[in-house]
């Protein structure tokens, strides 16, 4: 059973997707990273493999990958747009996914290409709403 | 599907469950799995291990059958002590690995694998002479593991008699309470640690006071990554019918003497195929299954458990590799379908550190 954690008080304004990533837009660009219930879901992550600065990321389209102790994720992009930045603390601490999913353990940073490809995803409540419908 | 004793501990503990023998065990509890092993190293871990068949043979017969039966040499087992050794068919693949207690000259207690107690009971009796009481225990013996550098102070405070004499792979009948338990000073993580023996309420208690007494409750996740750290081999992975006893390269675990599939064993260890350790360059694991390539891209071998290692700090795996390719630093590569990573031949144990053999006294 699914309950909400300290993590989802912090998801304020991020928008979230049905494979567990996040967005939370700033002007042009955006962060990109899991949800709290999906890093739970995974366990401790051990290996995050990240699209490298300079790469185009499509939404919906599989972008890396996030290894747990026990299970493989595959990653997919929330929005499309060109990746600008990537969370290098990542590649030694992986860790942090797990315990700041939402601040520390953010993956990785986009110029977003088109507005449209925030419709549909679903904002804290829907998300949660969502968790619920699944569990 | 089955549930130990213990399974509403681990429900009130917030653990996530899976199915694993036929139960429903813990695989973590809310700290999770990198927590339990680093624990388990450092300080003190519980694992429900109830889950497992114990099975008891005594009788005139009872040792000879268990040495035409057993890998192991049995008539040399003293008294008080126990030994690993192999259940082989008659084509020397392993239809399990067991530890065998001698309690008597002519009393022995095993304890098996979850997923094939029923197989191995019936291999087993099939194989015993009429005089020799067999008894499968299973249902009416609970079993938990105390594992950590703080295990002995633990078991110290839990039994009416000190276990500060016993030795790594020896056992002593113990009790708390009043009750009876047999404590072994075995287990399945490389550091210092005991597996209790007793009735189910007994266990039930044992494992309230091991929690009491500061130890963390463990899961079989971690239980993974220990057992992986030290080569121990997980039957269904390293060991398995088809796989022959031989290529497993536990040369204690096989004595110079007949025993059911021992004519069928390679002659010399390895022959066909030998068990090797892979260190990976980081952090992502391969899986079984994958194939093992040499430096020019020919398929040598297979992985059998592969994962991440918290006390190494990157990815481990054991497989099953052409001889030739054996030998530590041999530079091969893994293809996990999804990319291929490079790996190195090592030794075992790839965490050096572990407590197992030591003196109970140093950890006081």
């Amino acid at each position: 059973m699914d309950t909400l954690n300290d993590g989802d008080v912090m998801a304020d304004g991020r928008l979230f997707t049905k494979t567990h990533e996040w967005v939370l837009r700033s002007g042009t660009t955006a962060t990109v990273g899991i949800s709290a219930h999906a890093q739970d879901s995974l366990g401790d992550i051990t290996f995050v493999e990240l699209p490298k600065a300079g790469v185009m990321v499509s939404k919906g389209k599989e972008c890396g990958v996030i290894e747990s102790v026990k299970a493989a994720s595959d990653l997919f992009a929330p929005v499309g747009g060109k990746v600008i930045e990537v969370n290098a603390d990542l590649e030694t601490a992986p860790e942090s996914i797990n315990s700041d999913p939402y601040g520390a353990g953010w993956l990785f940073r986009i110029d977003t290409l088109a507005d449209a490809d925030f419709d549909g995803l679903m904002d804290e409540t829907a998300y949660a709403a969502f968790l619920e419908s699944e569990a | 599907m089955k549930k130990t004793p213990l399974h509403s501990r681990h429900i009130e503990c917030g653990a996530k469950m899976a199915p694993f023998g036929g139960y429903e065990m813990p695989i973590q509890y809310r700290k999770g799995i990198i927590f339990e092993h680093t624990a388990t190293r450092s300080a003190a871990t519980v694992f429900d291990t109830c889950h497992m068949g114990e099975f008891e043979f005594s009788g005139p017969s009872a040792l000879s059958d268990l040495e035409m039966i057993l890998s192991c040499p049995v008539a040399t087992l003293p008294v008080g002590q126990c030994r690993y050794g192999f259940i082989c068919n008659d084509e020397g693949g392993i239809i399990d690995d067991q530890i065998i207690y001698r309690r008597a000259d002519s009393d022995f207690f095993m304890v098996v694998n979850a997923s094939t107690e029923e197989k191995d009971f019936s291999w087993i009796t099939a194989h015993c002479s009429p005089d020799t009481a067999a008894r499968n225990v299973s249902a009416e013996t609970g079993k938990i593991d105390l594992q950590g550098p703080n295990s002995a102070k633990i078991c110290l405070a839990l039994f009416d008699n000190s276990v500060i004499d016993l030795k790594y792979y020896h056992f002593m009948n113990n009790s708390c309470r009043g009750e009876s338990v047999l404590v072994s000073r075995t287990g399945y993580t490389g550091e210092i640690g005991f597996e209790f023996y007793a009735s189910i309420p007994c266990i039930q208690t044992l494992w309230d006071e091991c929690i009491r007494l500061g130890a963390e409750p463990a899961g079989l996740g971690a239980r993974d990554t220990l057992r992986l750290e030290m080569g121990f081999p997980l039957y269904g992975h390293e060991l398995d019918e088809a796989t022959d006893a031989s290529w497993s390269g536990f040369t204690r675990a096989i004595g110079d003497k007949p025993f059911i599939g021992s004519a069928a064993l390679s002659r010399r260890p390895g022959t066909q195929y030998r068990l090797s350790a892979l260190l990976l360059t980081g952090r992502r694991t391969v899986h079984p299954g994958n194939p093992v390539l040499s430096s020019d891209g020919k398929k040598i071998g297979r992985i059998t458990s592969g994962s991440f290692s918290p006390s190494v700090g990157c990815a481990i795996a054991l497989g099953y590799l052409q001889p030739e390719y054996g030998a530590a630093g041999t530079m091969v590569s893994v293809d996990t379908g999804r990319g291929v990573l490079a790996a190195q031949v090592t030794t075992t144990p790839f965490y050096r550190k572990a407590t197992a053999r030591a003196s109970l006294a140093a950890f006081l």
